[in-house]
């Protein structure tokens, strides 16, 4: 879906640009108005993130994608367009929230979160779920507290077996080629200041 | 939203359609994705020049790379740090001794930080300086030449990271080690090392008139790890800052236990104080031994001299010298901007950017506003010296460069991009994608007090699909930003050799002119020297045979020669005749175990050969340097070790 509609925008642009250099000799490309708009566009589908790569090991963002239980969280990160920054070299250690914790927040909070006018709180609500790391969840057990991607640290709670970050419990981990997900039961919300 | 992109889209094609077939008489001021000028922007037509040189590290390669700007063409590498088989550098017999160390002869390093000498705080373009990260060095390059001048060892050094920057006369060139050692070595548990090991900044002087540095003193400092460093300029000139990381004093699994402490330190170091200390007799003289290695352009030839002591300043013994500044989330990057009064961390665990001001620092340490100290060196209170902070929102700020026209310039690794930022009111600008994952980031002179704000280049860490796969290694990607207009557009990019940690940019005004064209002949004082072709002679000392030889389109002098036998150590001593400009030539003897050489005009280059079988053996010139080129070669006929075959030469008989 997203690569159709980039497709279509890439030849839109490229029917424009065409316009615009069939008569190179005699102009200078005009300003318009909405330059700046198609600028910023054009670059919102660009970088690492909309690379094709079948082969190598799914990162941190890809695996997200292909979670069926992570469909909430994928809408969140494409709406707070921080898809370029999962999937960087990393080391990225995200909390991946699932469907069901993301339902269990007060009604609307989500669709509020999803807002245009939401982004900045959104984003940093999802930075908040991700650290500068590679670590399992046994290795977790020697840490009391991470510092997060949003600048805010969160706690790290040992009860018997069990892992909680920010009070959300680790329930499952997958390794990523640029780091590794632990999937928690709840959405951590970052401390007020 | 997206049918509304593509009506927009639509009526922009619409209006390009009309505008830009019209009567050819637009405004100024256009930008946006759809400038058709870009091409233009970076295009050199055959046979322009580039308006700048770029001077990028190779980071692993060891070596220097010039570019031209805005083309992104590559001119030239020059070795450094690098044994480099386009020229023979570190094969060569002269150039040997420039990768002379206290640990033996290094064939490879892992160069960093690039900085141009300056004087009064703008470029002057005398030379070029860079570090040698892995086996601690400084070298100096000769801009005239782009040859490898000087190299210096730097002792009690380890991972020689937060270096080569420069002062503003360039009085010091400053290299600050990375990890922390014991000072001096010692054989003692790691575990120790918390309170222990030391980090060693060291200023090294560089002669104003040839360059020729000299270590003056080194601080012996807590074992932190020193990450970056540059000068104060203008008003804060006299100072240096240095980032540090693991003020924890972790010696184990720094990724967890060197980012426990929410703030780390920036060092600001009164290198004026401490020198003045120092020449009134200050500081302690410790045995040391480092290689300092002296290339002349008169004999062709480097020399090595092992040094056996360097002074030491306890920094604890000079009041008023270093004090520590705090600066959250470990910070990388320690950038100073043109005017001397923001210091700016970048925390690489973090999104904000901490600015520290000068003249806060100045005003909080003459009021003894200290937040306790560390190894008896006084903290300031992070409040008392903040002069404010960028909220990017980036993730994982590195560096920061200055236009000269209020403005500052970061990289974001993991957002991979560059936020360009307003000094004072800390607002951002304007912002761009980098492809992908940015370290470094130049503007010509952009930590000078004057910056030529024209272009930004990025240089990335990953190259990922933006040129054709070329297997697993790719060259990395920079990208050029024209930044003229008063926002970031990407105009350009292009591949860079080796791992570019950092650059340095200048005019190429003020490098063309003086660059030299070939050495003179009559100059040449190399002892092995052949001067005219008349002078060309073999001469045999026990096993060691000497062959002066001469070049010159298209022959070599001479070009037969007997006598040689199995087990000899033959040294063939070519000297360039030609005094014309580019018409280097090379030499190659089948069979060396050594490398080939290449000659500049009026130089003489040597390389070992040591043959080990009985026969005619054929030597030639591997430069096309003529029309003739193909007829540029000679023979060595080897005789058994026993054979009585006098020793004999000649060209033409």
């Amino acid at each position: 879906m997203i690569s159709t509609n980039y497709i279509k925008l890439l030849m839109m642009s490229f029917f424009i640009l065409v316009l615009t250099f069939s008569c190179k000799n005699e102009s200078k490309t005009a300003t318009t108005p909405n330059s700046n708009n198609v600028g910023t566009e054009a670059t919102e589908k660009q970088g690492q993130a909309f690379i094709a790569d079948d082969g190598s090991t799914p990162n941190v963002l890809q695996i997200a994608i292909g979670s069926p239980d992570h469909t909430t969280l994928v809408a969140a990160v494409q709406a707070a367009q921080l898809e370029n920054a999962l999937v960087n070299a990393g080391p990225l250690m995200v909390f991946a929230p699932t469907n069901e914790a993301f339902a269990a927040l007060p009604a609307g909070t989500v669709e509020d979160l999803l807002k245009p006018e939401n982004k900045d709180a959104l984003a940093n609500i999802l930075k908040f779920h991700v650290t500068a790391g590679n670590y399992s969840k046994d290795f977790l057990m020697k840490f009391k507290k991470l510092g997060q991607a949003n600048d805010q640290n969160t706690t790290v709670e040992v009860k018997g077996e069990d892992v909680f970050v920010g009070g959300a419990k680790i329930i499952a981990s997958i390794p990523a080629g640029n780091g590794i997900v632990h999937v928690v039961d709840k959405v951590m919300l970052p401390p007020s200041e | 939203m997206k049918r509304n992109t593509y009506l927009v889209l639509g009526l922009l094609g619409f209006a390009a359609l009309l505008t830009s077939c019209g009567n050819g008489n637009q405004g100024k001021g256009s930008s946006g994705a759809l400038n058709s000028s870009n091409a233009e922007k970076v295009y050199v037509a055959p046979g322009e020049h580039d308006e700048f040189y770029a001077f990028m590290s190779g980071g692993y390669s060891g070596n220097l790379t010039v570019y031209g700007l805005p083309s992104g063409r590559m001119f030239k590498e020059i070795p450094v740090f690098s044994q480099f088989p386009t020229s023979g550098y570190g094969y060569s017999e002269e150039t040997k001794p420039m990768l002379n160390t206290s640990f033996g002869f290094v064939p490879w390093d892992d160069s960093h930080h690039p900085d141009i000498s300056q004087t009064n705080g703008e470029l002057d373009g005398r030379w070029i300086f860079i570090n040698g990260n892995n086996t601690p060095r400084i070298a100096r390059i000769d801009l005239q030449t782009f040859e490898t001048a000087e190299i210096i060892e730097v002792p009690n050094s380890a991972g020689n990271h937060s270096s080569s920057f420069i002062t503003e006369n360039t009085e010091y060139v400053v290299a600050g080690t990375r990890f922390s050692v014991p000072v001096p070595q010692a054989d003692m548990p790691i575990k120790d090392y918390k309170g222990n090991f030391k980090g060693a900044l060291s200023f090294i002087s560089v002669d104003p008139e040839d360059g020729r540095m000299d270590i003056k003193f080194q601080i012996l400092m807590p074992g932190f790890n020193y990450d970056l460093s540059h000068p104060g300029r203008g008003k804060s000139h006299g100072w240096f800052f240095f980032t540090t990381y693991n003020t924890e004093e972790a010696n184990t699994l720094l990724e967890v236990n060197a980012s426990q402490n929410d703030k780390d330190f920036i060092a600001a170091i009164n290198w004026k104080k401490i020198e003045e200390y120092v020449n009134n007799g200050g500081g302690t003289k410790m045995p040391a031994n480092y290689a300092h290695n002296v290339y002349s352009d008169e004999t062709h030839t480097a020399t090595s001299t092992m040094v056996k002591e360097v002074l030491t300043v306890d920094p604890t013994k000079i009041p008023g010298a270093v004090f520590f500044l705090p600066t959250p989330k470990s910070p990388h990057g320690c950038d100073v901007d043109p005017s001397g009064e923001y210091i700016i961390g970048n925390g690489k665990l973090s999104a904000d950017l901490t600015v520290h001001s000068f003249d806060k620092m100045i005003a909080a340490i003459e009021g003894k506003k200290f937040d306790g100290e560390a190894y008896g060196i006084p903290i300031l209170k992070f409040e008392d010296v903040l002069a404010g902070t960028v909220k990017s929102g980036g993730l994982g700020p590195l560096h920061t460069e200055f236009d000269g026209e209020g403005n500052a310039y970061t990289t974001f690794f993991i957002s991979s991009e560059v936020v360009m930022w307003k000094l004072g009111t800390w607002e951002v600008i304007d912002r761009k994608p980098t492809y992908y994952s940015v370290g470094h980031l130049m503007i010509p002179g952009g930590n000078s007090r004057k910056p030529f704000g024209k272009y930004v280049v990025a240089m990335n860490k990953i190259t990922k699909d933006r040129y054709l796969p070329t297997g697993p290694e790719l060259e990395h990607s920079a990208q050029l930003y024209d930044i003229s207009g008063g926002k970031m557009e990407l105009i350009y990019d292009f591949p860079t050799h080796g791992e570019p940690h950092y650059a340095a940019g200048i005019p190429a005004e003020l490098l063309a002119p003086k660059s030299k064209k070939f050495y003179k002949l009559a100059d040449n004082k190399h002892p092995y020297a052949t001067l005219g072709a008349a002078d060309a002679k073999v001469v045999r000392e026990g096993k060691d045979v000497h062959i002066y030889m001469s070049t010159i389109r298209s022959h070599f002098t001479p070009d037969n020669i007997e006598g040689v036998k199995v087990g000899d150590k033959v040294y063939f001593h070519i000297t360039n005749q030609e005094q014309d400009f580019d018409v280097p030539h090379g030499f190659a003897v089948i069979g060396a175990n050594t490398s080939e050489l290449l000659v500049m005009p009026g130089q003489t280059k040597t390389i070992i050969w040591e043959p080990k079988q009985v026969g005619v053996w054929p030597f030639y010139c591997t430069d096309f340097c003529s029309a003739l080129h193909q007829e540029m070669q000679g023979y060595v006929r080897v005789s058994p070790a026993s054979s009585n075959i006098e020793l004999s030469w000649s060209l033409g008989d």
